[in-house]
């Protein structure tokens, strides 16, 4: 299926873009983090490891169990640091 | 048409006006709580290097979901009136507001509470972040776990910073 990658902060510095669009055969957040840190780099630097990295499904903020579906937007980004 | 009760902007916003808005906009309004968040010269702690300025980014369209979010969860929790969050996003120097958030209630307690629930909830949930420029050069703001902990005491676990 087809999905919407969004990438913020720290993580879109490290990815050197903010957006993408790509064919996934993950059924879940974290299979889909996991095929992205397969792909190596600048997947691996930006996501990978023990990196604390935050997601989001369709703009709300996500549990890494979270079933994706074709056409959904998923955010990577660092813990926030809003107020 | 409602006022606006989240705002995501670059300019400063002008809390007398916004607070005045507040009270006048329902005649049961007792008590209006405040907050507002500035940039501090120094972020992490007193020795860390001189913060000159600050970038502010967010997740346009996400962000302002989040805190519409967390207003109506504030509505569910306490007894208030009206709640309203104005967050600034862009280049931010010293001293200047990053963040308001507001809100009215019949007696004090329960805006109070509400002010800070909000502000609990927001440094964990909604989609912003910090970079800091200092004489040593750029560095991302790190989340805090105390932010973490002080969300827990509504019964919320955040897992932000770890």
């Amino acid at each position: 299926m087809k999905v919407q990658l969004r990438y913020f902060a720290s993580v879109r510095e490290a990815m050197g873009r903010g957006a993408e669009e790509r064919q996934t055969s993950a059924s879940s957040l974290a299979g889909l983090r996991e095929e992205l840190i397969a792909l190596g780099e600048p997947y691996a630097q930006a996501i990978g490891g023990s990196k604390s990295v935050r997601m989001a499904l369709d703009q709300v903020m996500a549990d890494r169990d979270m079933p994706l579906r074709e056409g959904a937007e998923i955010a990577f980004f660092p813990p926030v640091t809003g107020g | 048409m409602a006022a606006p009760r989240v705002s995501i902007q670059t300019a400063d916003f002008d809390v007398s006006a916004e607070l005045e808005a507040l009270r006048r906009s329902d005649h049961r309004v007792g008590a209006v709580c405040s907050f507002v968040g500035t940039v501090r010269m120094a972020n992490q702690g007193d020795k860390a290097p001189q913060v000159l300025s600050m970038e502010l980014e967010h997740y346009p369209g996400m962000t302002e979901k989040a805190i519409e979010a967390m207003i109506d969860e504030a509505h569910r929790r306490f007894d208030i009136f009206a709640a309203r969050v104005v967050h600034r996003v862009g280049l931010l120097m010293p001293g200047d507001q990053i963040v308001l958030a507001a809100v009215t209630s019949a007696h004090r307690g329960q805006s109070f509470q509400a002010c800070e629930f909000l502000m609990d909830y927001l440094k964990t949930q909604a989609p912003f972040w910090k970079k800091e420029r200092t004489p040593q050069g750029e560095q991302w703001v790190d989340a805090r776990v105390s932010d973490d902990q002080a969300l827990a005491r509504w019964g919320i676990r955040a897992g932000n910073a770890g």
